[in-house]
């Protein structure tokens, strides 16, 4: 049995295993946790055949026929009893696949019965950050922003996903399965967080140099901080209140960011960059890769290809006295 | 050990035609080649015996010194053997860029590698391992031991053959030379659009990806068929079906797989390439293409692919199960029809890659039950090794105990494969850690172990000489950790959320110890290889004497001297056992009438083995080397310009005819 050796010492991790901000197994939501039950049952039936497959091919090799057997002889009862141990083990197996297709089958059922909520996103995937459209049937209640989805808890909330470029997966797994953002095409997808929380995502489908940095957050919160959330995010950026912000927003006006990035309420209006008209407000910087502090943002406005090697974002020439007002505005653009 | 077959034998063996015993009349009722008289003046091999007929014979089937000469060898086991060290050249480069990512990814936010080069490193590890090691190692191992293994002289082909090999080579090469000028593909070894399309993969680094396709489906294809040839038309006599070696029938069922699943690849990676040189939309969505179409065609090659890797393994398996256990196969017909089903099947599985890509969910539940399905055949395979192992007396040598890993191994891998099949649970794990676990689970527990069992197994045969039984024990047990302590824990950092082909990742994220654990296994699983490359290479020149047959195995390769006169057999044997040294332990029955001074072989009939035909076997030749090197030219040449394929059909053109042109043999003549 020594060959056990490697498996048993690994047991002991899966138990650490299971938490995180982004787990699988550490699931939040309706959906994630069916398919985390049925992970784990998954576990349980592979685990046993695995286990007893080992057991017995452990005792055929400690089974020895006589020493001067011919080994071309068989023994016709020998051969019976092994075709009759085979037959049962393969319809053993056989009804383990069908079961478990069944149990598949039935989860399939529920995770992509997309009820729809009173909440409809749409989410784009680009090289490399997410674009996140808040849908209203008024168009002036319409928002974008960027890799953040804030979420009211206990609703259910549909995402339209689409790519502007090539393919990205949306994966947030603590609460439910990943699918695809495929060029051309729609896919949909329904998130639910059972409590308050911030979940985090990331892209799951190579999508080119920074791939690793494509994360975004989903903030799940009560109704009425959500309605908030919402209302403040339609509203326009707040207007600088001190001298260094008003510089600040002269800085932004007059250089090249204004030609990608959206500030509502200033003339910034590109649209091929995140919107960040609220970019304050938001955890993260950089899809995901820097907090947002006055400090990174400065940095990442310097050397964004030191911090995102081959990020779209250019490095823009600045005179040193105008990063600090530059970060302070964005900062304060809550 | 041999001797020449008389009319008592044949009346033992019935089915065995009446090639050349003397008296020329033949069988009643067959009208073959072999009834015609032979010329007077030619030298037969029941007219000289012992070491002067291997002498001659050596001379006859024999490669010139020289470089001319060894580059225009058609012996299928220099090609085979030049074939199966290229393949494992390739395993070292594939392995070697896999180290190199487990170092980036040993610490959060690490900046060893960046992502440009990363992200080729792993283009390269998955493109090397499929394409250049994976596809090529189970053909070049039926290069080599197809032909001694059904009885033969040569492979069916084998200038073809040999044609195959430097085309592999050069599409090897190219691609490596690439990587090593900084222009490696990063496109990912699937290199989907529209990512590796001419938008977003400006230059020629996809390029390289898609003509190292063309290079390696060219020569996988060619060298398919002359393996089914060879198995159906070149068999000993007496060799009928139920007799084949399962070895050889997992090759054949390999070989068709391989010619049905690659034109689908070469389809994608050639509407690729015109997308990309000659602006065709075949992926382009804003111009009526479809990128799902490109996953639909890779992955209708990609699935089965996975059984081409597998199925030659599962000969690798049979063959040493058989030999170790000291009892034959238990469940033959079992076995070869599960490998036909497995065959079957695997075109049946491919939209379980694609299951996260929003599919009618109607028709992705039937590929879940496809895809669950396989564990049948798959089940019955392992039940039977188990089975043969049960009832024999297995003897613990190298090969046996890289067999026992390759059941620990690749069972737990086919286990969490029955995971991905689910459509729910694989929207969770697809395209995590998980995979990047499940699926070196599968191909290196059912293809690498199996191949290391393998080389151990015929080493001798091939080289002569045994390789070191102490050090292959440590090596066994350092791969066997190594393996574990890398890939294990990696189906946890999948869980735990982390993609693949990430080049870093945040340490808030908590999967720095996993990641620490999964990159100290990656060097320990790489020191066995060096262990490995030094037991192959110390072995070589040091280790002990083999003899014809060092194990005491059954299967007619183990006839032939090791390592093989260039002839294979100095006559050839007929076939009365599945397990001919075996049944016939003291001496072999043979057949004789075949010339010695030219290059002859028996052809037989497909499904009974009766001998049909004496046929002549191409002489070397330099033309499939230089044909080889106009077709990369070509190749190369075409991912510049499309007048390429115009102008570079020229030099193709003149070397074929080179190759074809008619050089009358004393037999043509007849």
């Amino acid at each position: 049995m020594r060959r056990v050796g490697p498996f048993a010492l690994f047991a002991a991790l899966p138990l650490g295993g299971c938490q995180g901000w982004q787990s699988a197994l550490d699931a939040h939501g309706p959906s994630a946790r069916s398919l985390a039950d049925m992970f784990w049952i998954f576990v349980a039936v592979l685990a046993t055949v695995w286990v007893l497959t080992m057991i017995t091919l452990l005792l055929a090799l400690r089974r020895r026929r006589p020493a001067d057997t011919d080994p071309l002889a068989t023994d016709p009862q020998t051969e019976r009893r092994m075709t009759i141990t085979i037959s049962v083990a393969i319809g053993l197996t056989l009804v383990t696949v069908v079961s478990l297709t069944g149990l598949s089958y039935a989860a399939q059922k529920v995770l992509f019965a997309h009820k729809g909520g009173a909440l409809t996103l749409l989410v784009t995937g680009q090289q490399w950050w997410w674009e996140v459209t808040y849908e209203d049937p008024q168009p002036n209640r319409v928002f974008t922003t960027a890799n953040e989805i804030h979420i009211p808890v206990g609703e259910p909330v549909l995402i339209k996903l689409e790519s502007s470029d090539v393919i990205h997966s949306f994966w947030v797994p603590s609460l439910t399965g990943k699918m695809d953002a495929i060029t051309g095409r729609q896919n949909l997808i329904q998130i639910q967080a059972d409590r308050p929380g911030v979940y985090r995502g990331q892209c799951a489908e190579y999508c080119g140099l920074q791939h690793a940095h494509m994360g975004l957050l989903v903030i799940a919160e009560s109704k009425e901080d959500f309605e908030r959330w919402r209302e403040h995010q339609i509203s326009s950026a707040i207007p600088p209140n001190d001298d260094e912000r008003q510089r600040g927003m002269e800085i932004l006006l007059s250089k090249p960011c204004v030609m990608c990035h959206q500030i509502r309420g200033t003339d910034a209006g590109g649209k091929v960059a995140p919107d960040l008209t609220h970019v304050g407000s938001r955890r993260y910087i950089g899809a995901g890769t820097l907090e947002t502090t006055r400090g990174n943002i400065a940095a990442w406005i310097v050397d964004p290809h030191g911090i995102k090697p081959g990020v779209n974002m250019p490095t823009i020439q600045l005179e040193p006295d105008e990063v600090q007002p530059l970060a302070t505005y964005l900062e304060g653009l809550k | 050990m041999t001797r020449a077959i008389t009319s008592h034998d044949l009346d033992a063996v019935p089915e065995v035609s009446r090639l050349a015993t003397g008296e020329r009349g033949g069988v009643p009722g067959i009208q073959s080649e072999a009834d015609a008289p032979p010329s007077p003046d030619e030298l037969r091999d029941d007219q000289v015996d012992g070491p002067e007929l291997t002498a001659r014979l050596a001379k006859t089937w024999g490669t010139d010194k020289g470089l001319i000469g060894t580059l225009s060898t058609v012996d299928h086991k220099i090609i085979g053997r030049r074939f199966i060290v290229t393949a494992i050249i390739f395993l070292f480069l594939g392995g070697l860029s896999a180290v190199a990512m487990r170092m980036q990814l040993a610490l959060p936010e690490n900046r060893l590698i960046g992502p440009d080069l990363y992200n080729q490193l792993f283009t390269m590890h998955g493109t090397t391992m499929m394409f250049l090691f994976g596809v090529p190692i189970g053909e070049a191992f039926a290069v080599y031991l197809v032909p001694l293994m059904v009885g033969t002289r040569n492979i069916a082909f084998p200038r073809l053959n040999a044609y195959s090999y430097y085309v592999y080579l050069f599409g090897g090469l190219m691609i490596w030379v690439a990587f090593m000028l900084n222009i490696g593909p990063d496109v990912g070894w699937f290199a989907y659009v529209p990512l590796s399309g001419p938008e977003f993969s400006p230059g020629k680094r996809a390029d390289f990806w898609a003509q190292m396709i063309t290079f390696t489906e060219v020569s996988g294809i060619a060298v398919a068929i002359s393996i089914i040839v060879t198995v159906f038309k070149l068999r000993a006599p007496g060799m009928t079906l139920d007799r084949i070696p399962l070895f050889v029938w997992a090759e054949l069922v390999n070989s068709f797989v391989i010619i049905f699943a690659l034109p689908a690849v070469v389809t994608a990676s050639a509407a690729l390439m015109m997308d990309r040189l000659v602006g065709t939309h075949f992926f382009n969505p804003a111009e009526g293409g479809d990128a799902l179409l490109y996953q639909h065609l890779f992955w209708f090659f990609g699935h089965p692919e996975v059984y081409i890797i597998f199925l030659p393994a599962t000969g690798w398996v049979s063959a040493i199960v058989v030999t170790f256990a000291r009892r034959q196969a238990f469940g033959y017909i079992a076995l070869v029809l599960s490998l036909i089903a497995t065959g079957f099947l695997s075109f049946g599985l491919w939209v379980h890659h694609m299951f996260t890509t929003g599919l009618p969910q109607l028709g992705a539940s039937f590929f879940t039950a496809s895809s669950m399905l396989i564990a049948i055949p798959n089940g019955i395979q392992i039940f039977c090794w188990i089975a043969t192992l049960w009832d024999g007396r297995p003897v613990f040598r190298t090969p046996l105990l890289f067999i026992i890993g390759f059941f620990f191994i690749f069972v737990a891998g086919g286990l969490s494969g029955i995971m991905l099949a689910s459509v729910p649970l694989d929207t969770q794990v697809h395209d995590t850690f998980f995979v990047v676990a499940h699926f070196h689970y599968v191909l290196i527990g059912g293809n690498v172990f199996p191949l290391i069992a393998a080389v151990y197994y015929w080493f001798p045969k091939f080289t002569g000489r045994m390789m070191s039984e102490r050090l292959g024990k440590w090596h066994f047990w350092l791969a066997f950790i190594g393996f574990n302590v890398t890939f294990f824990p990696m189906h946890i950092t999948g869980l735990m959320g982390m993609p693949r082909r990430v080049y870093t990742y945040l340490p808030e994220m908590g999967w720095a110890n996993l990641n620490l654990v999964s990159s100290i296994g990656a060097v320990l699983f790489f020191g066995s290889f060096v262990l490995f490359l030094y037991n192959i290479v110390s072995s070589a020149s040091r280790g002990p004497l083999a003899g014809a047959n060092p194990w005491d195995a059954g299967t007619l390769e183990w006839a032939a001297a090791s390592p093989p006169m260039p002839q294979n057999f100095d006559r050839i044997p007929v076939v009365t056992n599945r397990e001919p040294l075996w049944a016939n332990r003291d001496s072999l029955p043979v057949v004789a009438g075949l010339s010695v001074e030219n290059r002859e072989q028996i052809v037989s009939t497909i499904t009974h083995g009766r001998a049909d035909l004496r046929e002549s076997s191409p002489e070397p030749s330099i033309w499939p080397f230089v044909a080889a090197i106009a077709t990369a030219i070509l190749f190369v040449g075409s991912m510049f310009t499309p007048w390429a394929l115009v102008w570079g059909s020229i030099p193709l053109a003149v070397a074929l005819m080179g190759w074809f042109w008619p050089k009358p043999s004393t037999e043509d003549e007849r």
